[in-house]
């Protein structure tokens, strides 16, 4: 890829409502994006390699579990802060964020928030500091929109479970070291647990053929008469709850996230509308195009809002699950709306690895689609406004 | 081991620079501000040769409290403390003096500089600070290395090379290649939040010059394309118009 000239967009001073740190923060994973990142992720993708040499990286700029208490080795910071980091880190590539989105809000969150003080000590400094990766295993071959239906169990052995199932789609899943795992038990009841690589009857193969999210490793979470020691169960939660928890936090990551992608977007093709001249000028002198450069820093400032002031909400702990699906809808779809105009300003040049317009479109044909599909937050928030579940 | 490092709070080298409507000021509003990007390669070689509690770093700047964010940033990409003389930096002389007057009260081993900002590139202040100490200068240096007390430095001059050899105290302007300027990792935020950073008032020190005005370049006119036929007024065109030759 041509060097990275990124900057930000922000039309309503946005930045005002910040604060020094978080524009710091912000700044400092903006440089490591471009120091690190963008001058490969292009022949990643072309690969489908997941650099491993990020992993320091994204733990030294602190994206592996930034809201988590400093004592368990995160950040200690605010959900605006952890929305930047996510924003920063899309704006190179859905795939990079996916990685810290996972450890952060799927892995570190419940053990933080569901797990036993042992479990906390034991496992969230290694994966703060990366030397310990994690996947959260949720979704089943059968079971997407439908969690509740999953199928992978638990059976009570006195001093251990056994778990058997299978688990898909799972980010991280073919170098992890450990699995936040949910399963029902007897009762059928679900519950969360964490399966260390190794543990036998517990093999993660990759996922090939991809066409989206090609920077980053996903594979399936198989479990074959598993023994799951009872210490490794997370005690302090049972249900659905449990990991509709940590879909909250991440679905929230990814509604930052997006902007980034967008932004990236966006600004590669109003430089390249005013450079490219067809006609004797400028293609950015055309009604055409502004239309749809207008359009896209309008989408994107309207973004900008509805985060901050959800990032403002959930540093309240106000910030509701259908609020969360709200932001996570209208922010991917913008995104995935403003790639592909974004894609017909630079023509040709835009399906080609010289800019990240593409990459930026098939990536974001998954994340439209991962963590609560487009249409169904549309009906959490139609179940919100009339009290009406309208997918059961 | 004790370095001080000058940092100045300069516009983002991508800014949009705009002057009030008489010439005479830079419109900061709506700009971001940086570190000198030279002073990072300053700071990033005084974290270097402290590292592994080999000595220390303080960072200073001469600025109003709109720079404590770029000082901050200092003190998260690894300085122990920073100074802030609170005072407008009104030309390169008052700079120095203040740094001088700070670096009297301290006894630094070296004090690094950029070496010019990327504003006005006056490239004056280490060399006048050097002076205000009696202390060698070195301007220009892309390779900074420390023995004992002795300090060898590489310069690049016109063709080649120059290896310079000094001992402590001196002042230098750090060049590119001097080493890679680094990125505040999260630990180094976090801390910074917490790193001393001392407001001190300015000395006197006289105004020796005076900005009058500001002009930006000429934007470039778009190509003139000649017929074939005429390409003879082309040295017409050199000539007269553009006054070339």
């Amino acid at each position: 890829m041509a060097t990275d000239r990124f900057q930000g967009h922000d039309y309503y001073l946005m930045d005002e409502l910040l604060t020094e740190e978080h524009k710091l923060i912000r700044s400092s994973v903006r440089d490591w994006v471009k120091k690190e990142v963008s001058p490969i992720v292009e022949d990643a993708c072309q690969k489908a390699e997941f650099p491993k040499q990020w992993i320091k990286g994204l733990a030294e700029i602190g994206a592996f579990g930034p809201y988590i208490p400093e004592e368990y080795g995160g950040g200690g910071l605010d959900q605006i802060a952890y929305g930047l980091i996510m924003q920063e880190l899309e704006r190179g590539d859905s795939g990079l964020r996916s990685t810290a989105s996972v450890q952060s809000s799927l892995v570190m969150y419940p053990i933080y928030t569901y797990g036993s003080e042992e479990q906390r000590k034991k496992y969230l400094p290694k994966l703060a500091s990366g030397e310990m990766m994690g996947c959260f295993g949720l979704t089943e071959p059968d079971h997407g929109s439908n969690p509740n239906g999953m199928v992978s169990n638990i059976k009570d052995k006195g001093d251990h479970f056994i778990l058997n199932g299978a688990k898909m789609w799972i980010s991280n899943a073919p170098f992890a070291d450990i699995a936040v795992v949910w399963a029902k038990d007897e009762q059928g009841i679900i519950r969360g647990m964490i399966v260390e690589r190794g543990m036998k009857g517990f093999s993660t193969p990759e996922t090939h053929g991809k066409w989206s999210l090609r920077a980053s490793a996903t594979g399936e979470l198989v479990f074959d008469n598993v023994i799951v020691p009872k210490e490794n169960i997370l005690p302090n939660v049972k249900g659905l709850k449990g990991p509709l928890g940590c879909l909250n936090s991440a679905r929230y990551g990814i509604s930052w996230g997006v902007i980034g992608a967008a932004m990236d977007c966006y600004d590669s093709a109003l430089r390249y509308s005013k450079e490219r001249i067809q006609f004797g000028k400028p293609i950015g002198g055309f009604q055409l195009q502004q239309k749809k450069l207008a359009e896209m820093i309008t989408e994107i400032t309207k973004a900008q809002l509805l985060t901050w002031r959800l990032g403002v909400l959930k540093n309240e702990g106000r910030a509701t699950p259908a609020q969360i699906s709200m932001a996570k809808r209208n922010n991917v779809n913008m995104a995935l709306q403003i790639a592909r105009e974004a894609r017909q300003i630079h023509g040709g040049m835009g399906i080609t690895g010289e800019f990240p317009i593409m990459r930026h479109m098939m990536n974001l044909e998954s994340v439209i689609t991962y963590e609560g599909t487009h249409d169904i937050h549309l009906l959490i928030t139609g179940m919100d406004v009339t009290g009406i579940a309208a997918f059961e | 081991m004790k370095i001080l490092v000058c940092i100045s709070h300069v516009p983002d080298t991508t800014a949009k620079i705009i002057f009030t409507p008489d010439n005479k000021e830079f419109v900061s509003q709506g700009v971001t501000f940086i570190i000198n990007p030279y002073d990072e390669i300053a700071l990033a070689r005084a974290i270097e040769l402290t590292d592994g509690g080999k000595g220390t770093v303080t960072a200073i700047n001469i600025g109003d409290i709109s720079t404590e964010p770029t000082i901050r940033k200092a003190l998260a990409i690894g300085a122990t403390d920073a100074i802030r003389v609170n005072a407008a930096p009104r030309d390169g002389y008052f700079v120095a003096a203040q740094i001088a007057q700070i670096a009297k009260q301290n006894n630094y081993d070296i004090i690094l500089c950029g070496r010019e900002s990327s504003d006005h590139n006056g490239a004056s202040v280490p060399s006048m600070i050097a002076e205000m100490l009696g202390v060698p200068a070195i301007s220009s240096a892309k390779k900074l290395d420390v023995e004992g007390t002795n300090a060898n430095l590489e310069r690049e001059i016109e063709g080649g090379k120059e290896m310079v050899s000094t001992s402590f105290p001196f002042v230098a302007g750090a060049s590119e290649g001097m080493a890679e300027p680094k990125i505040p990792n999260m630990r180094g935020i976090m801390s910074a939040r917490t790193k001393p950073l001392t407001v001190v008032e300015p000395v006197d020190a006289p105004e020796l010059s005076k900005i009058v005005s500001y002009d930006k370049p000429v934007s470039r006119s778009s190509v003139k394309m000649i017929a074939q036929e005429d390409a003879g007024k082309l040295w017409d065109m050199i000539r007269e118009e553009k006054k070339i030759i």
